[in-house]
């Protein structure tokens, strides 16, 4: 099963099983990890569940969806790495991925 | 001995509180206790991905069964709770068994409100609230027959929208003058009449059904006008309302839903209540009930500090989504007593524009149709009280953005 890395804004680190086809988001939010809120349970619809995505692990993650790009420009912690964590699924390539959650 | 938290009820409010009950502290046993067979799940896909196929079962659980394992977080499921001892501090079940609590969250949600028109108990002829609601819809899905659905409002859209997309052929019989008449404006409702036509399902307004005929199961929806219309499946979608009965009958304080203040707190010290059962006061509406996931998910959050002896209040700005189509509807506030609309886009042609509410020259409350930019834009001015000029919202030159970037540096000189 792959492990994803979260890393909170404190220094917090968390290294979590996440099954293939679950989410990343989900692996948070199974985990109670803090800063990954998903109000709307992964329905691209709230950006409470932002992400930055290691540098490294951009090829393997991909791009966002236009609805998901819409949602994220609205976000004030955006940066070129942001992604909606509801929207990556998880693959068996992903394992060790690294994603950072934005501060408060 | 450690005391047990009882959670009655196991749907979204439940699934986020026992979590976070114990996140906040809690030593002692936590059990939810609900009355369906199956863990917490995710209502809203039931009628979009789930009916339409596209997520199973599994798909839709908040968490994992293992999860709760690792919380200590038990599970009652299939039971009803008959009655609440304040006194005693202690609930019976159906069937006699007692169970003692430390603590009592109250999570009942809503139920369908059903209708006593003839026929209505035909075989057919559906409600749409539960797991196996969708179940028995799905059984009776086939492309070429004829689905009336009973009620214009989300779930009767959301609903024709996929059975549409299944290949039936889709009637919906609304009552008002228009869809959504509830929750929109004019211009929102005749959006969405536009779309929903142009899809191919025929919207029917102004009309009230007066019964079901058939043998078996149903043949016909008959109107107060004479119209008929030959069914092979029909949905009714016409409201819900809050499960109060056991605080009721416990003389818990309710209105149109369990009386709770900021911190989910009931009338009673030992008992919060949390979700679309309850009636808490919004720093924004005064006293609301609301029918909405992310209200019971943050409410959920105040009551487990509450119940751990924190203070975390709520104080959220409600929202909403609908996805129907392609559109994705998201609504930020509530346009209650908006004396303006509004609208910035071209809402007679595609389909991405936004409707704003305002009330006393602020923004009380947005519906962005395939905007989810100026969806996210609106909270933050509805909920910062910015004040704003209907000229200033219809103009597209400007970017939402600006206006609340504009207003915050104002402040800030």
């Amino acid at each position: 099963m792959p492990v994803i890395n979260y890393l909170q804004f404190n220094g917090k680190t968390f290294e979590v099983d996440v099954p293939v086809g679950s989410s990343v988001m989900q692996g948070a939010v199974d985990n109670m990890i803090e800063g990954i809120a998903a109000e709307c349970g992964g329905a691209c619809s709230c950006a409470t569940c932002e992400v930055y995505v290691d540098e490294a692990w951009m090829p393997v993650v991909g791009e966002a969806c236009d609805i998901e790009k819409d949602m994220l420009a609205a976000s004030s912690a955006w940066r070129t790495n942001s992604r909606l964590s509801c929207q990556i699924e998880v693959t068996p390539d992903m394992n060790g991925l690294v994603v950072t959650i934005p501060a408060a | 001995m450690h005391e047990t938290c009882i959670i009655i009820g196991a749907s979204h409010a439940a699934a986020q509180l026992a979590p976070s009950l114990r996140q906040e502290g809690w030593p002692g046993p936590i059990m939810v206790i609900g009355d369906e067979s199956c863990l917490p799940y995710h209502r809203p896909p039931l009628s979009k991905a789930y009916l339409s196929g596209e997520k199973t079962a599994h798909d839709l659980l908040i968490r994992g069964a293992d999860v709760y394992t690792r919380y200590g977080i038990e599970f009652r499921l299939g039971e009803r709770v008959e009655s609440i001892d304040r006194s005693r501090k202690t609930i019976t079940l159906r069937g006699g068994e007692e169970l003692a609590y430390g603590k009592l969250a109250i999570c009942t949600g809503t139920r369908v409100q059903t209708v006593t028109l003839p026929g209505s108990t035909l075989a057919g002829v559906h409600y749409l609230r539960n797991i196996e609601d969708i179940d028995r819809i799905k059984a009776d899905v086939r492309p070429e027959g004829r689905a009336v659905i009973v009620g214009g409002g989300y779930i009767g859209l959301e609903t024709a929208a996929v059975l549409n997309k299944l290949g039936m052929h889709v009637t919906v019989l609304e009552m008002a003058p228009r869809v959504l008449a509830r929750v929109t404006a004019q211009q929102v409702s005749e959006f969405f009449q536009r779309v929903h036509g142009e899809e191919g399902v025929d919207i029917r307004t102004s009309i009230a059904v007066s019964g079901f005929e058939g043998d078996s199961r149903v043949e016909r929806v008959v109107c107060a006008d004479g119209t008929h219309f030959p069914v092979d499946l029909v949905i009714i979608g016409v409201g819900v309302t809050p499960n109060v009965e056991l605080a009721t009958a416990a003389e818990l304080a309710t209105d149109n839903g369990i009386l709770v203040d900021a911190f989910a707190r009931t009338s009673d010290p030992d008992i919060v209540a949390v979700g679309d059962c309850t009636m808490h006061p919004s720093p924004f509406y005064g006293y609301i009930r609301l029918e909405s996931v992310p209200n019971a998910t943050e409410q959920a959050k105040s009551a487990a500090a509450t119940l751990c002896g924190k203070e975390k209040p709520y104080a959220a700005l409600p929202w909403f989504w609908s996805d129907q189509y392609d559109i994705k509807l998201q609504i930020a506030g509530l346009n209650q007593g908006y004396d303006q609309v509004v609208v910035r886009g071209d809402r007679s042609v595609g389909r991405s524009f936004s409707a704003f509410y305002i009330k006393m020259g602020k923004l009380v409350a947005a519906d962005c149709v395939n905007r989810p930019q100026e969806f996210m834009v609106s909270k933050k001015l509805i909920s910062e009280g910015i004040e704003l000029t209907p000229e200033q919202l219809a103009d597209e030159s400007i970017a939402l953005k600006a206006l609340l970037d504009g207003a915050r540096s104002d402040v800030s000189t």
